[in-house]
């Protein structure tokens, strides 16, 4: 089996106080298969200053609010939001 | 339509966009920047954006409050980018025969664009200091990177 087979590819963007808190609004992740949004926090938090992010923040797959158990595909895009404040 | 808006809001421009000669009652809201968050004097703010979920959540708050007050018409903006204290940082305005449903669908948009809508708030405070506004924080925010990047 290829890596490209075993590894799920996507996207992921920061805003605000957690793009501060990584250094970075965006970047690009491969999680081995099966891969969620929990995949995507756990991973976040191995890099330098992700171990400051909450316990449970919103999540998006793909510009739509989903649950950390979302079942993630190549390709998608992926956000990590802080507690909204629009408005 | 663009619900996000980096120039300012004209609120009168949004209450021409739904009137009509059927709808006699108008229902605004105008939500300005205040001077002060949780007794902390504010001097300006930035707001950023994740700009397309904006949009998409913007786009699916009218469709829901048109399938709730069908006979309404309602319009929406939000600024990005530098704020100074006064500024308008968003604008509804909802039309509909009579002002039970204006008001009703104008209520229901505001809520919503504050419970779902990704927007952030960096605060610029009198001391110096800068901060996240972070309705789940204590005290309402949490501190900023000074030296961070300009809002988005």
């Amino acid at each position: 089996m290829s890596e490209a087979n075993r590894t799920v590819s996507v996207q992921v963007l920061l805003f605000a106080r957690f793009a501060e808190l990584l250094g970075t609004e965006r970047l690009s992740l491969e999680l081995p298969r099966p891969a969620t949004l929990q995949s995507v926090l756990d991973q976040l938090r191995t890099l330098p200053g992700g171990g400051e992010l909450p316990p449970r923040p919103l999540l998006a797959r793909n510009q739509a609010q989903a649950p950390a158990d979302t079942a993630l595909s190549d390709g998608d895009e992926v956000a990590v939001l802080p507690p909204l404040a629009g408005g | 339509m663009a619900f996000l808006r980096a120039e300012p809001l004209d609120l009168a421009r949004l209450v021409d966009a739904v009137t009509s000669p059927e709808r006699g009652g108008i229902s605004t809201f105008l939500g300005l920047v205040r001077n002060q968050h949780g007794g902390r004097p504010v001097v300006r703010l930035e707001y950023s954006a994740y700009a397309p979920m904006v949009e998409q959540e913007c786009a699916v708050i009218i469709d829901e409050a048109r399938a709730r007050w069908p006979t309404a018409q309602v319009a929406l903006e939000h600024r990005i980018g530098a704020l100074d204290i006064g500024d308008a940082a968003v604008v509804v305005a909802a039309a509909a025969p009579h002002r039970d449903e204006a008001f009703a669908a104008c209520r229901y948009v505001i809520e919503e664009v504050k419970r779902r809508v990704p927007i952030w708030k960096r605060e610029y405070y009198a001391d110096g200091s800068v901060g996240w506004v972070d309705p789940t924080a204590p005290g309402g925010s949490v501190p900023a990177r000074p030296e961070a990047g300009q809002a988005g």
